[in-house]
């Protein structure tokens, strides 16, 4: 099928993102090539992280029969770090939910490419495309290790860093505070343990969200997930405030884990991978362009992430298809010009992956500003709150909750109150607006 | 309290598989790192990959340990940063 170094569309890039453009292609009667800079689709990746139903659904109708999902999320906890203390809040729901799945990368990724080939996407592993090449401001194939490769259409799905965005201009270099550094650590638990560590059974799962201990005052958050006989703990930290404080990620990693709530979920647990990986934390305003004459970026290369709600992997799955299905309407048109892709754009402005990045754009600028006391003062003041409530030790109730009462007041002035206020304020409307 | 961390790094890496390249794909721009007061890379890289040596004034880079995150290209701007040749360097499993 391929021949004269001439394809179709070639994708760069064999994750959720890559995979979903290359699919709905080849679904379209088009020839398409995937390139994979890793042995196998998956080797490189890494997330916090969940799959979202709703998305995948839209490329693999089926995959419940036969897809590696390790378990499907079914309590959400948010956990507050003091010092040797903690609060959990726990959501749970009891009907089925099928909202979101833990996988593997290693497992899902390569899954995802097999389904592909099995529908005549060209998978081209062990490939690194070095660079971009343009004609007459034209994206018109890629360079390889060994070769020059031509398409009708490119589409960029090389991940967080994605160099090829930036050598055609796309995008600008990221800055530290658009990305958030992900250290993770796999740790193997039987699943009898996880199970009732996790106060869940087989067909469940759990996620927790971890908030202040070690992270206080930084713009970082916690993570566990519960895979089937593991599970996956992490810390996504905003690289600026790593930088500006400099902290080594693997220390705070550490700290995590020697917290003494986190640490009795992990107890006797062996480590079976540690891995490191950016997230795009810039959101909206810090997209690049999404396409140009012959090209587009999806997924993690354009940023399409919320980092509130945890999602980036939807996101990439339906950015993908929608590059997909704006490649098709080009060929039914000959028209691969910047004029004709930017259908791309409008596809994404009509979902809800636009809309929501615009709703959250200005929440991590917000945040980022009051992380002393919306990721560390206020969690604490919770965990001290439950101390008192919980403890009877003979002294009267009165005179605690008015020292804690004006501990809170005294602790944090006036004029920092009046602010984190008014930016809780601000946050609320901002997503209301 | 240096010594502890570096070896529970250490036991992090030794986890992870990797198809090591035999080029480096790390070039920091050395005549920068001589004038550096920050050296970030010696801190950022979740893999500790930059080592410098104050007395030598010389800094190592364990490319192979490389995890190819990208934070020490975000952190610094003088880092001649590329990826593994195709199929090299790391190999996640479990991640």
């Amino acid at each position: 099928m391929v021949c004269n170094n001439k394809t179709d569309v070639i994708v760069i890039g064999a994750g959720p993102a890559g995979v979903s453009a290359a699919i709905t292609v080849a679904r379209g009667g088009k020839k398409v090539i995937l390139t994979e800079r890793g042995n196998f689709a998956g080797s490189k990746n890494m997330y916090g992280g969940v799959i979202y139903d709703h998305a995948v659904k839209e490329i693999f109708p089926d995959y419940l029969q036969s897809a590696p999902v390790e378990r499907f999320v079914s309590n959400h906890s948010y956990m507050l770090l003091d010092n040797d203390e903690s609060t959990t809040i726990t959501y749970k729901n009891h009907k089925e939910n099928r909202n979101a799945f833990v996988s593997i990368r290693a497992k899902w990724d390569k899954w995802c490419v097999e389904q592909a080939i099995k529908e005549g996407v060209y998978f081209a592993p062990d490939t690194l495309v070095n660079g971009l090449i343009v004609e007459h401001g034209k994206v018109v194939g890629i360079k390889t290790d060994l070769e020059e490769y031509y398409a009708d259409v490119v589409i960029i799905a090389d991940g967080v860093n994605s160099l090829l965005a930036k050598q055609i201009g796309l995008r600008d270099e990221i800055k530290p505070k658009q990305t958030a550094l992900g250290v993770k650590e796999v740790i193997k638990l039987s699943e009898e343990v996880i199970n009732q560590r996790f106060g869940i059974n087989s067909t469940q799962g759990a996620a927790y969200e971890l908030v202040g201990g070690p992270m206080t005052g930084m713009l970082a958050l916690g993570f566990i997930y519960t895979n089937k006989n593991s599970v996956s703990l992490g810390i996504g930290a905003s690289l600026e405030d790593l930088k500006s404080k400099k902290i080594r990620p693997y220390e705070l990693l550490e700290e995590l884990k020697s917290h003494p709530s986190v640490a009795e979920l992990i107890k006797d647990g062996e480590l079976l991978e540690y891995s490191a990986h950016l997230i795009p934390e810039g959101g909206y305003n810090a997209m690049p362009k999404l396409y140009t004459d012959g090209a587009m970026v999806v997924g993690d290369a354009a940023m399409l992430v919320n980092n509130v709600h945890f999602e980036g992997t939807n996101m990439a799955m339906l950015s993908g298809k929608y590059a997909g299905e704006t490649a098709l309407e080009a060929f039914e048109k000959g028209d691969f010009s910047s004029d004709m892709l930017c259908l791309y754009r409008k596809k994404l402005e009509n979902s809800f992956i636009l809309k929501d990045l615009k709703t959250y754009k200005s929440v991590i600028d917000i945040l980022s500003t009051r992380t002393g006391s919306f990721l560390g003062y206020y969690p604490q003041k919770v965990c001290e709150f439950f101390n008192i409530f919980t403890t009877a030790d003979g002294v009267e109730k009165h005179g605690k909750f008015v020292k804690f009462t004006k501990d809170f007041f005294r602790k944090r002035s006036l004029s920092e109150l009046f602010k984190d206020g008014i930016s809780a304020v601000k946050l609320i409307f901002g997503v209301l607006k | 309290m240096c010594d502890k961390i570096s070896e529970n790094l250490d036991n992090k890496l030794y986890k992870v598989k990797y198809n090591t390249d035999s080029e480096n794909h790390l070039i920091p721009d050395v005549s920068k790192c001589l004038q550096c007061v920050e050296k970030i890379c010696t801190i950022i890289c979740p893999a500790n990959v930059y080592n410098y040596n104050e007395s030598e004034k010389k800094m190592t880079v364990s490319y192979e340990k490389c995890l190819e995150c990208g934070a020490c290209r975000i952190a610094c701007r003088h880092i001649n940063w590329k990826y593994p040749r195709s199929g090299k360097g790391v190999v996640y499993k479990n991640s």
